[in-house]
């Protein structure tokens, strides 16, 4: 029922499609993934990667 | 909009509503208690946290010198949890509570879990708190291994952060159920999206610190034997610096906030300001590096990329703030009426209302003295000449006290009437409140920075080296800056010591709000000069705001001036390769 | 405003001003300047902490710092070794609770590699006057290589919190001509 409901709003009230980044920035659970992902990536993740490789003196 | 009884029972949970009579919008009243019981207990861990804080100050001042090392060491702990932390994340789900069911007018996902969280948190915070001050977890706010602190210190900090999960949890739940029952059309308010930024780094934040502290605590159990020293600091960092980046995001929020409440502003751009919050979710919690600019083993690369948030794509984020923020208000002003030269809008804005006083001058103190001492000590090779000096502080109390707790004390004047519906008692006093506030960690910051340029170490009871084998002497300067660092302190203190009294006097004997006064309660508010002109977003038919670009224009000359200058005394540092 | 949706449903399209694309494109080119500038560093300037770590035992450490010590030992200060390396020598210096050992005597415009590391738990090397400030670890050799530009007596104060004794923990090196 609900979903019927959206429906008809979009036609009737929407013409105009709704561009990709406001749908983006629309769509609260990518950008908490996305939140979440880059930090860890390139932060933590590359991070923890240099430590790793840290050679032992001789 | 018509809500009539039978909307408060959706999907059949029951939730209560009393009507705004600011508003006309309907305030669920499980949202509502939690986010009285989240203010206040921020309040309190404010008002010890920053007790501690003065402490600290007078410690440092030399001629006061007042306690002992090891009670200086205890303090200067406590006092960094209560208000990095404590204080700011318990204000922080006060404000994502308001910030979805009151600003969305929804009903709150989950309030009994919200008290769980609040249980959680509360009891996180006063373990750690009575671990420090029995004597034996003397090791920072950072405790940086292997350095150890008893178990419960850092259960404590655990049990605090999944309190503080469960929290940004509801929130989220709470934007899943207003949008399913369709409380709002659309997209959310901007406000709530800068709550949505604030939570969105929040998790990143508590996830880190789970990651970290858990194995830190079994290590303190004896479960585990090593942990490494520059592992520990890298993720440690990620939750240590990003929760002051839930601050930044929270804070904006409020900036953008209090205006619309008092002058009906709106946000030049919907498209910009966003964009600029989107900055903040991608990149704002790379700054954690900043922590870790003279580690060894991690390379320069890796330096570079997370120091400058990427490119400084997230720098780019706040200075388009910085630009928002004032000309939303210049707009909002001159569609009020105030047309007249360059700087009308700015003269006549209601600087006795202390929710704009604070505001405003949180935005300023943040950007001149926060943001760019933030990127200059955040630029690589710049930070060797800082590094752990009084400098550190001095940034971050501009950004946290200056900029974070004044704009959180702003709002509070705006959430006492509208949440706890009770006038501010004492309004003459509560005028001259933030100015008083602002002016002390305006103090603070300036004076720690001159101190930390001098070379002064931060987190050091005696610069006089008064015990140690071999002698040295910072340079005279230093002690004056201290002096002045600890005369700012007691300001400071002063004016948050006001602050905790007259919101806690008004909670409990302010005149009780209802619709024949709501409006006067939410303090001085210009008189509009003429009527709306029509506009579907803050900047139509005003474009041209003169007195936001001359601003702009002054931040941006005082920004590269301090980062030029910062190069050059590099320049003349002894040769390192 | 700020508090209610966008009124419009599509914000995304809407019109943004001329001055605040300006401030933007401002704001993003000063943002590549400033990371430009500490990539320009790199490559020419002459003050980039080094990249040279090696992972070692803090006994290990301690007995290189005593070979190095007992070679090169001029004189005691305080009861504290003053070691005089040759100039481009490796030199080396370890933080304990609560001091830095030895003392170290260079020679001025002589380039140095020298070498920290922590025997417990994590310092502070803020060299005073001139403030040099890095961290030191245990279990990790950092090899710097340091170029001094003055004569004169300098400090080395720890500036990371390392317990009760921390505020006395001060080393020296001296630069002579």
């Amino acid at each position: 029922m609900a979903k019927a409901k959206s429906e008809t709003t979009t036609a009737a009230e929407q013409p105009q499609r709704i561009p990709a980044m406001q749908r983006l920035l629309d769509n609260h659970f990518l950008l908490l993934f996305i939140g979440v992902v880059v930090p860890t990536v390139l932060y933590l993740l590359w991070g923890v990667m240099e430590l790793s490789q840290i050679p032992i003196a001789e | 909009m018509s809500i009539t009884a039978d909307t408060t029972v959706i999907g059949g949970i029951a939730a209560k509503f009393r009507t705004c009579p600011a508003t006309g919008l309907q305030v669920d009243l499980a949202a509502e208690r939690l986010i009285k019981a989240n203010a206040v207990a921020a309040i309190v861990f404010l008002a010890i946290g920053g007790l501690f804080g003065l402490l600290v100050a007078l410690t440092r001042w030399p001629a006061v010198h007042l306690l002992s090392s090891d009670m200086f060491y205890l303090v200067l702990t406590a006092h960094g949890l209560d208000v990095l932390l404590v204080w700011i994340i318990f204000f922080e789900m006060a404000v994502l509570y308001f910030a979805s069911a009151i600003i969305l007018n929804c009903r709150l996902a989950a309030p009994r879990i919200g008290w769980l969280g609040f249980a959680l948190m509360l009891v996180g915070a006063l373990l750690t708190n009575v671990t420090v001050l029995q004597g034996d977890a003397s090791v920072m706010f950072t405790s940086y291994v292997p350095m150890q602190a008893p178990p419960n210190f850092y259960l404590g900090l655990i049990l605090f952060a999944v309190g503080a999960l469960l929290g940004c949890f509801i929130f989220l739940g709470t934007l899943v159920i207003a949008k399913e029952e369709k409380t709002y059309e659309g997209s959310i308010p901007l406000v709530t999206f800068g709550a949505l930024t604030a939570c969105i780094i929040a998790v990143f934040t508590i996830a880190s610190g789970a990651i970290i502290l858990i194995p830190t605590w079994l290590w303190s159990l004896g479960y585990i034997s090593h942990i490494d020293t520059v592992m520990y600091k890298l993720v440690w960092w990620a939750m240590g610096h990003s929760s002051q980046q839930i601050n930044m995001a929270a804070q904006v929020a409020i900036w953008y906030a209090i205006p619309a409440m008092l002058l009906g502003a709106k946000p030049l751009s919907e498209k910009v300001s966003r964009s600029a919050f989107l900055m903040y979710i991608l990149f704002l919690q790379l700054a954690s590096a900043h922590h870790m600019l003279v580690e060894p083993g991690i390379s320069s690369e890796w330096k570079v990329f997370n120091t400058s948030y990427a490119i400084y794509l997230a720098v780019l984020g706040s200075m388009i703030h910085g630009m928002s923020i004032p000309g939303a208000i210049e707009a909002a002003q001159r569609r009020n009426g105030f047309t007249n030269g360059v700087f009308e809008w700015l003269r006549r804005a209601p600087w006795g209302n202390p929710a704009f006083a604070g505001m405003f001058l949180s935005l300023v103190l943040f950007g001149f003295l926060g943001g760019i001492s933030g990127v200059v000590l955040g630029t690589e090779q710049i930070n060797i000449m800082l590094h752990n000096t009084l400098y550190v502080p001095g940034h971050f109390h501009a950004t946290v006290v200056a900029g974070t707790t004044l704009a959180f004390m702003a709002i509070t004047y705006l959430l006492v009437p509208l949440i706890f519906q009770r006038e501010i008692i004492w309004p003459r006093l509560a005028k001259w409140q933030p100015y008083l506030f602002g002016l002390g960690a305006a103090g603070i910051s300036l004076f720690m920075m001159g101190a930390g340029t001098l070379g002064v170490s931060r987190r050091h009871w005696d610069i006089t080296f008064s015990d140690a084998a071999l002698s040295f002497d910072y340079p005279p300067a230093a002690f004056l800056m201290l002096g002045l660092n600890g005369l700012s302190g007691i300001l400071a203190a002063i004016g948050g010591g006001l602050f905790v009294v007259i919101i806690v006097a008004s909670v409990l004997f302010g005149k009780k709000v209802d619709a024949s006064n709501v409006v006067a309660a939410l303090g001085p508010t210009p008189q509009k000069q003429m009527s709306d002109t029509v506009s579907t977003y803050g900047s139509a038919g005003t474009f041209h705001l003169p007195g936001t670009y001359i601003l702009v224009s002054i931040f941006f000359t005082a920004f590269v001036l301090y980062y030029f200058v910062n190069w050059k005394y590099l320049s003349e540092l002894w040769q390192l390769g | 405003m700020a508090l209610t949706s966008p009124e419009s449903k599509v914000w995304w399209n809407e019109p943004v001003g001329r001055a605040e694309l300006t401030w933007i494109a401002i704001a993003f080119l000063w943002g590549v300047f400033m990371f430009s500038m500490m990539v320009w560093w790199h490559l020419e300037g002459n003050q980039n902490l080094s990249n040279e770590v090696y992972r070692v035992s803090p006994a290990k450490f301690e007995a290189k710092v005593e070979a190095f010590t007992e070679k090169y030992k001029v004189r005691e200060e305080a009861d504290i070794p003053v070691a005089k390396p040759e100039p481009g020598a490796d030199v080396y210096m370890l933080s304990r609770l609560w001091e830095w050992w030895p003392i170290l005597e260079l020679k001025k415009g002589q380039t140095y590699r020298l070498h920290l590391s922590s025997m417990d738990w994590q310092h502070g090397f803020s060299l005073q006057p001139v403030n040099i400030n890095i961290q030191v670890h245990p279990n990790l050799e950092h090899v710097i290589t340091l170029t001094p530009t003055q004569t004169g007596e300098f400090s080395v104060v720890c500036n990371e919190f390392c317990g009760v004794g921390h505020h006395t923990m001060v080393g020296r090196i001296h630069v002579v001509d």
